[in-house]
């Protein structure tokens, strides 16, 4: 299997790319449509501004063949902004339609905490979780960002904390996405890259 | 369950070596740049700060072989800078695997550097690096390596910097830097409690206590130290499980 990542231009592709190379994963970044139409799983990294990434999966055109892949039963991971475009929009950029496969928007975290959320938080598990299988429960991954899906919908299967809850792993049949960024979360990260592999597989 | 404190080792280097020196003068030679962040990235290490201090024109292939070498060996956050001038310099080192870049001096000289990197990398890839100096009742912006004041108020400075779209600020008292008798207390807490950003202080770590303090009372969010875990004066392991039984929250290593 090899694992098409989402290149519009983020700056953690290359990180990502060396994460699942690690895990002896065949992976290949990709901007056109015809690629993504074809790919066998995808991973949509990102980091950065909502905004960057909404309008260059619309000007690069991939919104369409995404969406088409996802309602295939494609398997897919997001990371950190691949999981916040997953709602119908964002509080960074509300102009912008979001990917809409989720209900409710993505909002800044309060301002009462520290801002952007940086370093290595923990997860409170909601429901069993097949990205997080084998991973302790008391794990620390790596965030960095200000907004989050505050409006905890029934697709989180694990939260996490910072002035307020916020969904931190989604699954949803074969969408799976995570707030933080498991290309720099040490062992945990490289077991949930591990099990989303398997899962793909 | 809340954000763990983070301890970040750094490497001062010059060409293809670490080197380390006492305020910023006296360097000499501290090993391989990529060795070492294979062994902090084991060790348990939060993350890693890579910084090019001669920053000259010739040697920066040299810095993008290093940061692009340690960032294939990390599973952490890494962060690269020293020298970073303009948003080409910035992209050089993201594209070589740096996660955030660090900018000092030239965001002195030209603040509007902040915001452009800012704009293109998000500000979760921005650290306003701020060396301050004590000067009567207030704390001095130093530049160039710490050797020349800006005259400027850290504190005012840390602000305006985070106004215009730092992410995070890595304070260094060059008072302290070096000289391995803790961390400034009174500074650190100073910045920390004046920006909403987190600051990772820096400056003359040595003792597990001295990372405790700058936790509890510098309200720092993460610390920063570079030859006591070198020299292996102290294990990144050992100084969590004391700060851990502290009851300081902080990411155990496995």
């Amino acid at each position: 299997m090899n694992v098409m990542l989402i290149d519009y231009g983020a700056g953690n592709v290359t990180s990502v790319e060396r994460a699942l190379a690690r895990l002896g994963a065949r992976s290949q970044r990709s901007h056109s449509p015809e690629c993504i139409a074809r790919a066998e799983a995808l991973l949509l990294p990102g980091v950065g501004h909502y905004a960057a990434l909404i309008r260059s999966l619309d000007q690069r055109a991939l919104r369409a063949p995404l969406l088409d892949a996802l309602q295939r039963g494609i398997p897919f991971l997001g990371i950190c902004l691949g999981l916040q475009a997953l709602y119908e929009t964002s509080e960074e950029a509300p102009e912008l339609s979001g990917l809409d496969l989720l209900p409710g928007s993505v909002r800044s975290l309060p301002a009462t905490v520290k801002l952007p959320h940086m370093g290595w938080n923990q997860l409170k598990l909601t429901r069993p979780s097949r990205l997080l299988e084998g991973v302790s429960a008391d794990a620390y991954f790596y965030f960095a960002h200000s907004f989050a899906a505050t409006n905890v919908n029934s697709e989180a299967v694990a939260l996490s904390n910072h002035g307020v809850d916020f969904a931190a792993v989604i699954e949803k049949q074969n969408i799976f996405a995570v707030q933080f960024h498991p290309e720099k979360s040490g062992a945990a990260g490289a077991q949930l890259l591990q099990n989303f592999l398997r899962l793909a597989a | 369950m809340s954000l763990a404190h983070r301890i970040i080792p750094c490497l001062d280097t010059d060409g293809a070596r670490v080197v380390k020196g006492v305020n910023f003068v006296g360097l000499r030679d501290a090993g391989d740049p990529v060795a070492l962040a294979t062994r902090y990235n084991a060790e348990g290490a939060d993350e890693l700060v890579v910084l090019d201090i001669a920053a000259s024109r010739d040697r920066r292939p040299t810095f993008l072989e290093t940061i692009r070498r340690a960032a294939c060996e990390l599973a952490i956050p890494l962060t690269a800078g020293g020298g970073i001038r303009t948003l080409d310099d910035a992209r050089s080192v993201i594209r070589a695997g740096a996660d955030k870049v660090t900018v000092n001096t030239a965001a002195v000289a030209r603040p509007a550097l902040i915001s452009e990197l800012s704009r293109e990398f998000g500000a979760q890839a921005v650290v306003l690096a701020i060396d301050a100096k004590r000067v009567n009742d207030h704390w001095d912006v130093m530049v160039r390596g710490g050797r020349d004041s800006a005259h400027r108020d850290a504190l005012v400075w840390a602000q305006q910097g985070v106004e215009l779209g730092a992410g995070e600020i890595l304070l260094t008292s060059v008072d302290r830097d070096g000289t391995q008798l803790g961390f400034d207390i009174t500074l650190t807490s100073a910045i920390s409690r004046a920006v909403w950003v987190p600051v990772i202080a820096s400056g003359g770590a040595k003792l597990p206590e001295h990372f405790a303090q700058v936790f509890s009372e510098g309200a720092a969010d993460a610390a920063l130290a570079a030859s006591i875990f070198h020299d292996n004066v102290q294990s990144i392991r050992e100084l969590k499980h004391y700060l851990s039984a502290l009851n300081i929250e902080v990411r155990l290593p496995c």
